[in-house]
């Protein structure tokens, strides 16, 4: 089971990946913005999303839990 | 001159227009959002509103919030900064609506330069050189390559309404052209609410140089000097300076009289930049954009004129005539502006976070013109731009050795920086010998 963590504090633009979708390595999971900037977050693995942990509007700080790939 | 002015912005800007509003004895009201109660300009301010949440568009860019704060503090003037409402034509004349004396150029200047293919056209016939581009918004795909192969590749492709280089791309042919305007039209549409696309033919090997102009009350067009620009990652300004090392004395003559012609051809009034693309391989120059509002790196022009721009935009607001002699403008030495941005050093990701330390270099011909203190946090809602370090010099090399110490002694920590950039910039070759272009940063971070 991979656990993608939000690797600076943001705000969840776009949901891109529904729980119970399939994904593959590379593929954009949540897109963030920062400070103007796109940051797209993408599967390091293959599998299907378990669990979507954010929804659009939601602010992330650093480390928290996206999503869960297994 | 009216005694009181809102400055509707944040930050750096808010903090720079309220210390020339304060000299000039006009009281300021500054006003903020949740993230942003603790930052210098709200304390420095006279009187300070708090106009919503830190989204920006519950704040910032909520027009009716702001002209509410004017009515309540009585303020005479809006002063609007840079990005957010300062180039919207609506708010604006809501401003105006309001009795309230806007500072900044007739709304109508504001709508014709803000659509960038009504602005190059409208140039093109003033007589000022246009690149090959399009004369009428893209629609779709189709008509994106009809329209590239009729300017020929490579072609920029840009939002019609934007700015801050925001949603631009290059496609060298057409199968890099679909993923160009796909990415180039949503951009536009989610960050200047406008889909509509333009085509330019793409100068590989360009600086890009602007000129500052000043509308004067009177009807007069000056040109203050240029700025070179083209130290730039992701299509946004990293680091300025003036003269343009790449400018020769002809072509500058050129360049300030097509700005001028440009101002003219708008009945252009306050301050006001012309940007244009010099091409490196022939000398010749293109205007690319007008930006209807004072620039973030005006202060290299204030440092070698000697003239506070927005004293200056006080004083045209309220009909009156400028500080200075117009007809004897004189430059002297050089400026350099290096932005420190909240963003790694290495890949310019953005790294807000809570400010633990910062400590300001200080000194002859060092000016910082900073947005933020210890204390306080830097969020993901704005911009990154945490300051703007200034020097200033008799010459280019001192200008440049001067910086270098500056970047060396300013001292932040919590945010990430990209202090440690402009200390590797300071030390490139390419940029320590003047002959640098557009392309500079993606040959110092090949990827």
């Amino acid at each position: 089971m991979a656990e993608i963590r939000a690797e600076m504090v943001a705000n969840v633009w776009k949901v891109v990946a529904a729980e119970g979708d399939h994904v593959d390595d590379g593929d954009t999971l949540v897109i963030l913005e920062s400070m103007k900037m796109e940051i797209p977050v993408l599967a390091e693995s293959s599998g299907t999303v378990t669990k979507m942990h954010v929804a659009e509007g939601d602010v992330v700080q650093e480390d928290d839990l996206i999503a869960e790939i297994s | 001159m009216f005694d009181s002015v809102l400055v509707a912005n944040r930050g750096e800007i808010a903090r720079r227009v309220i210390r020339t509003a304060r000299q000039m004895g006009i009281r300021a009201v500054a006003v903020y959002s949740d993230a942003d109660a603790d930052l210098p300009y709200v304390h420095e301010a006279g009187q300070a509103v708090h106009i919503g949440p830190s989204q920006p568009a519950r704040s910032y860019l909520d027009a009716g919030a702001i002209i509410e704060a004017a009515r309540k503090t009585g303020a005479a003037a809006v002063h609007p900064g840079y990005g957010f409402l300062a180039e919207n034509a609506d708010f604006a004349r809501q401003v105006i609506a309001a009795g309230l004396i806007w500072v900044g150029p007739d709304p109508a200047a504001i709508e014709q330069m803000g659509d960038k293919i009504r602005a190059r056209n409208l140039m093109e016939r003033a007589g000022v050189p246009v690149s090959p581009g399009s004369r009428e918004p893209v629609t779709d795909v189709a008509a994106a390559v009809a329209e590239a192969d009729r300017i020929g590749y490579p072609v920029m492709v840009k939002a019609a309404a934007g700015g801050g280089g925001i949603g631009m791309g290059v496609a060298a042919g057409a199968a890099e052209l679909q993923a160009a305007f796909e990415t180039a039209r949503s951009r536009a549409e989610r960050f200047f609410g406008s889909p509509e696309i333009l085509l330019e033919r793409y100068v590989a090997r360009a600086r890009h140089v602007e000129v500052q102009i000043l509308g004067l009350a009177d009807g007069t067009v000056l040109a203050l000097g240029e700025r070179d620009c083209s130290v730039q990652r992701r299509h946004q300004k990293v680091a300025e300076e003036t003269p343009s090392p790449g400018v020769s004395g002809g072509l500058r003559e050129q360049m300030l009289a097509a700005a001028v012609r440009a101002g003219q051809a708008v009945g252009y009034s306050g301050a006001g930049t012309v940007e244009c693309l010099v091409d490196t391989q022939d000398g010749s120059f293109v205007f690319l954009e007008m930006n209807t509002r004072l620039q973030v790196e005006h202060p290299v022009t204030e440092l070698v004129t000697g003239i506070d721009l927005v004293e200056q935009q006080f004083l045209i607001a309220a009909g009156d005539p400028p500080s200075f002699d117009p007809a004897a403008v004189r430059s002297a030495g050089h400026a350099l502006e290096l932005r420190v941005y909240a963003e790694d050093p290495v890949r310019f990701l953005p790294g807000p976070g809570t400010i633990t330390e910062w400590a300001e270099p200080e000194g002859d011909g060092i000016r910082v013109d900073a947005g933020y203190q210890a204390g306080n946090t830097v969020t993901p809602f704005y911009d990154p731009l945490l300051a703007k370090l200034c020097v200033y010099a008799a010459d280019r090399p001192s200008a440049l050795e001067r910086a270098r110490k500056a970047v060396a002694g300013f001292a932040v920590a919590g945010p990430k920086t990209n202090l440690a950039f402009h200390a590797e910039l300071l030390d490139n070759p390419e940029f320590v010998s003047g002959d640098y272009d557009t392309s500079l940063i993606s040959r110092m971070r090949p990827s």
